[in-house]
């Protein structure tokens, strides 16, 4: 006992400090002047283009197809015109497009998140046979590209009565979702520990139990991190809408709507930076609303509690 | 209330080269703490783990009173049990978490209430029923565990090892604050660990594993005076039993060095070879004067206070051995120094070295 514990202390004590001087050095490079000069002319970069956008957006028609968006300061003429016309149905006709983004973007959320749930439990605590099998199945799905699934995607549909309506986009979106949204869920709640779902078991809980009233609660961040990315996937969507409601666009969202702003009407482009901006708005909200959850569902992947 | 009954109780996981649990044949009687202890990997958590329903029973039975419980799930058993790692659900109260199981069984939510203050003040906790668990220090964790267990006042209590993530004194302390608890509650206990100090204290009876095997269950007194085996001698008592072999001669005595210790009939009627396994507790061994018992050199004086112990080597016919001998602690010898050490006849223990069985004493 006495000889073992001598050590401890000699030891401990340079690895601490190692950390703390590696620790300090590194704050210190990150707080200095430059960096942070750096890191603002990065940012300018990167916003520069987007503050572009919305600057001409809100330029009248003529200016905007006379001049760039950089001579606004020394002519500022500033119009809501484009937003107008981008969303009236006799413009752009945005304004249907961008409830059926909604129509789409909703249910393509919630189908995959709930079904890999179920899936993610069923593969991460209930011992079942061929499981490792099917769960290396599901995960290799991943391989295969959306584009080679597109035409005979399409070509069921059609066979099953579907084409032209919410469910084509519904069920392809969920399809290509979930191999990824059941690994990374799994992955998620196997980090759960096993004394947890035990201990509910000697509780008297069953399954379906355990899943609502102890896993889920636990696993908010994580559901919360997956929904978002799929809400910007599925909404920023232009090829998979494309293909299987470019033809009727009663049920088409706003990605093929502004696409079709400067493709059938090509001198419209005036309406395009307006329609970018109408469409910018939804995820921008979501992203900044729920960003809480989404670094700290990410952090919780990889550490513990 | 009820007995628990484990009957030739077997679990073999796949792959492994003898069974973790082997043929275990125990009986704990309604209202008693039994601790099953043995060192790592000895199936003592998988015999438990069977109990609750985690792990599966591959060939016996396991019945609670007269019910076999070996198929049933967990669910189902009325058990309640209390993890090594506490199992707080994190995203509950205190309240939530010990009323978690009743929730489950429907029961009205002011019955909850009463019961789940009823055992928060059992257990002192009743200032942190709205706290949830990551605000609680490590003894409230564990109370909290062991409130979630009591307040569905179940048949059987199973606890793995819920003191070893305790520090040393308030390991102590717990320690009979559980015992108390469960001679008040009056409920059948399982309880392992891998500490005997623990086992002693705290157990009615005591059941040593090794390997899958029973070894002993006995009441501690017992298990200490009379250890049915080698292993069970040098398992159970802090420090440990001297242990060593030896050979006995043709007249039936054994000679350490020059000291003549001779060997009982019983247990020389007994023996199957001519090696025994002699074992002396540390409290058995005196300091004696020059010439009179075995010559030995004091290698290490461990002062505890209230005790001595002193390592003593000796160097017998079959190579040096060490000894540990509880001495006065207000003179104990000084290292280095030669001593001279007598058993008393007594108090030795006699094993079969080629089996390990107890011959007598």
């Amino acid at each position: 006992m006495t000889s073992s514990s001598i050590p401890l202390p000699l030891t401990k004590q340079p690895v601490a400090a190692t950390v703390s001087v590696a620790a300090g050095r590194a704050k210190k490079r990150l707080t200095s002047p430059w960096a942070s000069l750096f890191a603002v002319v990065l940012a300018i970069l990167w916003t520069l283009p987007t503050f572009g956008l919305a600057l001409s957006s809100l330029r009248p028609e003529r200016a905007i197809k006379t001049s760039g968006w950089w001579t606004f300061f020394s002519n500022p003429q500033v119009t809501l015109d484009n937003y107008r016309a981008a969303l009236s149905s006799d413009g752009g006709g945005l304004s249907s497009y961008f409830v059926n983004s909604f129509v789409i973007t909703i249910p393509a959320v919630i189908i995959p998140v709930c079904l890999a749930s179920l899936a993610a439990y069923a593969f991460a605590w209930i011992d079942f046979k061929g499981r490792n099998l099917l769960f290396v199945a599901v995960f290799a799905l991943q391989i295969i590209p959306i584009q080679v699934t597109l035409i005979p995607l399409l070509s069921l549909y059609v066979k099953a009565g579907l084409a032209g309506s919410f469910w084509t986009i519904w069920l392809s979106h969920s399809t290509f979702a979930l191999p990824l949204a059941i690994f990374l869920l799994h992955n998620f709640m196997k980090e759960i520990p096993r004394e947890l779902i035990e201990a509910a078991r000697m509780d008297g809980a069953g399954h379906v139990q355990i899943f609502f009233r102890v896993l889920m609660p636990l696993m908010t961040p994580a559901l919360a991190a997956f929904g978002i990315f799929q809400f910007l996937w599925v909404w920023n969507d232009l090829l998979v809408a494309l293909t299987f409601a470019g033809g009727t666009p009663e049920v088409a969202p706003l990605t093929v709507g502004i696409a079709n702003l400067s493709g059938t009407r090509g001198t419209a482009w005036h309406l395009l930076s307006a329609g970018a901006f109408i469409s910018i708005v939804i995820p921008l909200t979501v992203f900044l609303a729920l960003q809480r959850f989404f670094v700290r569902g990410l952090l919780a992947g990889g550490l513990k509690g | 209330m009820a007995t628990v009954t484990f009957d030739r109780a077997t679990r073999a996981y796949t792959g492994g080269e003898r069974p973790a649990v082997d043929a275990l044949d125990l009986e704990v009687e309604d209202g008693e703490f039994l601790v099953l202890v043995g060192p790592s990997g000895c199936g003592k958590s998988t015999s438990l783990r069977m109990l609750a329903g985690l792990e599966p029973v591959d060939s016996g039975t396991i019945r609670i009173g007269s019910r076999d419980v070996s198929d049933v799930d967990p669910s189902n058993r009325d058990i309640a049990m209390v993890f090594q790692t506490y199992a707080l659900y994190p995203h509950m109260t205190v309240a939530q978490n010990m009323g978690f199981a009743l929730k489950i069984a429907g029961v009205a939510k002011h019955e909850i209430v009463t019961r789940v203050a009823e055992a928060a003040k059992v257990l002192d906790l009743t200032d942190y029923l709205e706290r949830k668990p990551k605000a609680l220090s490590g003894g409230q964790r564990q109370r909290v565990a062991m409130g979630r267990a009591i307040v569905r006042n179940p048949q059987v209590f199973c606890m793995d090892e819920p003191l070893s993530n305790l520090d040393a004194k308030l390991r102590v302390a717990t320690r009979t604050q559980i015992a108390s608890l469960q001679r008040r509650l009056a409920v059948t206990t399982l309880y392992v660990t891998h500490d005997q100090v623990e086992a002693m204290t705290m157990g009615d009876r005591v059941a040593v594993l090794k390997d899958g095997v029973l070894q002993q269950v006995d009441s501690p007194r017992a298990m200490y005076d009379r250890p049915e085996n080698v292993f069970v001698a040098g398992f159970i008592g802090s420090p440990a039993m001297n242990l060593f072999e030896i050979e006995v001669a043709q007249d039936g005595s054994t000679h350490l060095g020059s000291f003549t210790l001779p060997l009982p009939r019983d247990a020389a009627e007994k023996l199957t070879s001519n090696r025994v396994t002699i074992g002396v507790r540390p409290e058995d061994l005196r300091l004696v004067a020059d010439g009179e018992g075995i010559p030995a050199t004091v290698e290490l004086v461990e002062e505890l206070g209230s005790d001595a112990f002193v390592h003593a080597s000796v160097r017998g016919s079959e190579g040096a051995q060490l000894l540990e001998v509880r001495v006065d602690p207000r003179e104990p010898p000084t290292k280095g120094s030669e001593v001279w050490l007598a058993p008393d006849p007594e108090s030795v223990h006699w094993f079969d070295t080629a089996s390990g069985l107890r011959l007598s004493g």
